[in-house]
């Protein structure tokens, strides 16, 4: 492994000046953010579990971890990565899913990646490694460099390792399915929202309102008689394809995919189509023809702001632009962390 | 260590500062007489003081982004403050510096019971917003223990956690959005009411960064349903491994319990008189272990800790009947700092976080510390999440007790850094702790916390030499550190 981060140095000294790099891990979302440029950097040889302590709550592992292997020492132990990001057929790595930051169903609930990062080491562009956060659940010496890391699309350096918060696997959970309209379903969910149920997730698709139940089981059961709703037998094929994003909704590839980020209270949004809803309302997918700067106004008007997720034509820009004062920050940021802009360059914002 | 500082300032310069936040500000927003600056001398850490040039109280966002431009052109040092209950000196004044307190910007703007979010100007009280939002049965989830009296601006700055994070989070993790000020006077939105925002996650790296980036102007919380019932288990344990095995096993079992905080018998000796919270003085440590819930959920829960507990080796066990009981309970743990002060002339509050395993082989060091520099020394720990905190006990009027607390402080926190912890866990650095901060960090981890301080502040106005010590500062801490054979990066070079 030490030969390893010896070439990562080598690799990241000969790009200063010359040619930027692009890092990639297990390659399951080359299709996220702007289009990659420069020489690969593969991360996938840097792979690995350094430390898992079940009753500490913590998994340390090497960014080319492909996350098949942490979900398979968790479930051995019951716990899990709460925040559900997706697995991409399971060649997504820890490096990966920090660096794009993408959260699945358990999100509004349980919380984001960000949420359950404790720290990480990072090679800056000198190739020294920083240890930023640490394997505890508290912690506030320095900034929190390690939560910054996360959704910034290695821009600001190459991530080496992760330590993660886990979290028990649910004792008990109960899927349940009612048939009833966006607007209705929007503010169903908000209102139980500010009620003390173990709702643990949810998504409105086409008339359809799903809702995940986890927890003690005297709590799903109690939360059942008042919910009522249909049983969905077989729950768990249904989140997880949610979650891969393999689920109908997102069947026709063809068509650029644009995901909404609002407030969970923002009603039906005015825009053509018909919307896949997660996260008590705070996420909404809409996969169409539609004009960048149309979606944009709508979810600025709304509160929140909207990515090219997938597909379409990325000259837009994929991600909702920054007011100028918040950009001026970024652009210092990223000049001082990566001030020859070798680390994955206009993968996030074309100037960036 | 409190006798009066003489005046560091140059009245010249008092003038001209004076001057220029009077052309911006109401004259009562601006105080500069010693007797009303007096008070803004120190915060929660009294031990460090300092008394400021100029003490700014703007009343509204418009006034803040003035001050900051005033300051700004002036090259003034700014020290925000919010409360002043922080514990590590954060707040504590620059000599010929301005202090802006956020007590007058107290406004609740909104609690929204729909959307389960509160807006909030810094200067609320962490308590008043829990109150705000009682009528819907929702409630902002951190709470420290300072609650009744820190406001959430100071939550903000510290990362501030309390009793139930474990379950419920720090103060990360459960605020949407802040609207800060930058020292050139430009209004940042970082967050927003959704639950990401576009470009990097600044919101996260600005929440605990101790007034060093911005001044917050706004803050929107998330607030969460209250649990219908909850019940607490205190368990006696006659060793303090087993209470610590206990623990983990507790969470090895799955469980993630709504509050888990142990207390040595040194601590539980200490409140017992003062609180009668029916403690076992007998026990060498005790364990209070909280459930919360549905009635039917806390029940399945409490039945399946106590087993976990027994089967741990608890001496004896008692779980609350009534929420008054609940209270009574953890009267004990939330009254230790102050019962520290009824038995000790003076306590200094340590805040390091360590791997829990490690708690027996901690525990141990602080006890050998404890003959080596002739104190006491009581121990709450926030067991869920390994935050530890000693209570050194001194008396400041006895010659050199205040400095061997302190240096029996600094070799706790190494203790916690050899063994893969942490030098603060939710106190923050400020000034207290930041020579520790150069055990912890490597001289390019402390330059990459700079470029962060610098993209937001490239003149270095805002709390400078706070939080991130500078090469020279650990240059001389180091020099300390090699007589007593402790440098941890032997290998690298100090300057």
């Amino acid at each position: 492994m030490e030969q390893i981060l010896q070439e990562f140095k080598t690799r990241i000294a000969a790009a200063s000046g010359a040619q930027p790099l692009q890092i990639r891990g297990g390659g399951s979302k080359h299709w996220y953010g702007q289009r990659p440029t420069g020489e690969l950097l593969d991360t996938g040889g840097y792979s690995g579990i350094v430390e898992y302590e079940p009753t500490e709550l913590v998994i340390t592992a090497r960014c080319g971890t492909p996350l098949s292997e942490i979900d398979a020492v968790l479930a051995a132990n019951h716990q899990v990565l709460a925040f559900e990001p997706p697995r991409f057929g399971g060649v997504a790595t820890v490096g990966g899913m920090v660096a794009a930051g993408l959260s699945g169903p358990g999100r509004q609930f349980s919380g984001a990646v960000r949420d359950f990062v404790l720290g990480a080491d990072l090679m800056d562009a000198q190739g020294q490694i920083l240890h930023f956060g640490g394997q505890v659940m508290k912690n506030v010496a320095g900034y929190d460099v390690s939560r910054l890391l996360v959704g910034s699309l290695g821009t600001l350096g190459l991530i080496l390792h992760v330590s993660l918060k886990v979290l028990p696997q649910a004792l008990a959970s109960s899927t349940r399915v009612f048939e009833v309209g966006q607007a209705e379903a929007i503010s169903m969910l908000n209102a139980w929202g500010g009620q003390p149920l173990p709702l643990s997730a949810s998504a409105w698709i086409n008339g359809v309102l799903t809702i995940r139940l986890s927890g003690a089981q005297a709590a799903v059961n109690e939360a059942v008689q008042q919910l009522g709703g249909a049983e969905l037998t077989n729950g768990d094929d249904f989140w997880r394809d949610l979650r891969e994003q393999s689920h109908l909704f997102f069947a026709s590839a063809e068509l650029p995919l644009w995901r909404l980020s609002v407030p969970s209270v923002a009603p039906p949004l005015a825009l053509d189509g018909i919307p896949l809803i997660e996260w008590g309302g705070a996420q909404r997918w809409y996969r169409g023809q539609h004009n960048a700067a149309d979606i944009r106004a709508v979810a600025q008007a709304a509160g929140g702001h909207a990515s090219l997720h997938r597909g379409g034509d990325k000259s837009v820009g994929v991600f909702h632009p920054l007011a100028p004062a918040l950009a001026k920050i970024h652009r210092n940021l990223k000049a001082s962390f990566d001030p020859s802009g070798i680390f994955n360059p206009g993968r996030m914002y074309p100037d960036f | 260590m409190n006798a009066a500082v003489p005046l560091s300032f140059s009245p010249d310069r008092q003038r001209q500062v004076v001057a220029a936040l009077k052309a911006v500000l109401p004259p009562h927003c601006v105080l500069f007489d010693e007797e009303d600056t007096r008070p803004y001398e120190c915060d929660g850490l009294a031990a460090y003081r300092q008394l400021p040039m100029v003490v700014v109280l703007p009343e509204n966002e418009a006034q803040v982004v003035d001050i900051l431009k005033t300051c700004h052109g002036l090259a003034v040092q700014i020290v925000p403050r919010g409360a002043g209950t922080g514990l590590s000196g954060g707040a504590m004044p620059i000599a010929d510096g301005v202090v802006l307190s956020t007590a007058r910007l107290k406004r609740i703007i909104s609690v929204d019971n729909y959307s389960r979010t509160a807006v909030v100007q810094p200067g609320v009280r962490n308590l008043a917003i829990s109150e705000a939002a009682a009528p819907y049965g929702l409630y902002y989830a951190p709470d420290p223990s300072s609650q009744i009296a820190c406001s959430i601006g100071g939550n903000v700055a510290e990362n501030s956690g309390g009793v139930h994070c474990l379950k419920y989070g720090l103060t990360v993790h459960n605020v949407l959005r802040v609207r800060i000020v930058t020292i050139e006077g430009d209004v940042v939105e970082l967050g927003n009411a959704a639950l990401d925002a576009a470009g990097l996650d600044l919101l996260a790296v600005f929440i605990g960064s101790e007034g060093m980036l911005g001044v917050v102007t706004e803050v929107t919380v998330k607030l969460i349903p209250k649990p219908q019932q909850a019940r607490v288990i205190m368990a006696s344990f006659d060793d303090v491994v087993k209470g610590g095995n206990a623990v983990a096993n507790v969470i090895a079992a799955g469980i993630i319990p709504a509050g888990l905080e142990m207390m040595d018998q040194t601590s539980v000796r200490m409140v017992e008189p003062f609180v009668q919270a029916g403690y076992d003085v007998s026990a060498t440590a005790i364990l209070l272990c909280e459930s919360d819930g549905t009635a039917a959920e806390v029940e399945e829960e409490i039945a399946r800790m106590q087993a976990v507990l027994n089967a741990s080796g608890a001496t004896a066990m008692s779980v609350s009947q009534s929420d008054a009981e609940r209270l009574r309970f953890w009267s004990g743990r939330k009254n230790a700092f102050p019962a520290a002060g009824r038995i000790s002339p003076d306590y200094y509050c340590m805040d390091g976080t360590i791997p829990r395993k490690k708690l027996a082989e901690v525990l141990l060091g602080i006890a050998a510390m404890e003959q080596k520099y002739g104190l006491r020394c009581a121990n709450v720990f926030h067991a869920g999440d390994g935050n530890l905190h000693p209570l050194i006990l001194f008396d400041a009027n006895l010659a050199d007790e205040f400095h061997r607390a302190e240096l029996f402080g600094a070799e706790i926190l190494e203790l916690c850094v050899a063994v893969g912890g942490t030098i603060t866990g939710e106190h923050g650095v400020g000034v207290e702790k930041i020579n520790s901060m150069c055990v912890q960090f490597s001289p390019e981890e402390r330059e990459a916390f700079f470029k962060v301080k610098r993209a937001f502040d490239p003149a270095f106005l805002l709390n400078p030499d706070k939080g991130i010590p500078s090469l020279h500062r650990c240059a001389e801490y180091g020099k300390m550190h090699v007589q007593r054979g402790q440098l941890k990066f032997p290998e690298l070079p100090r300057f």
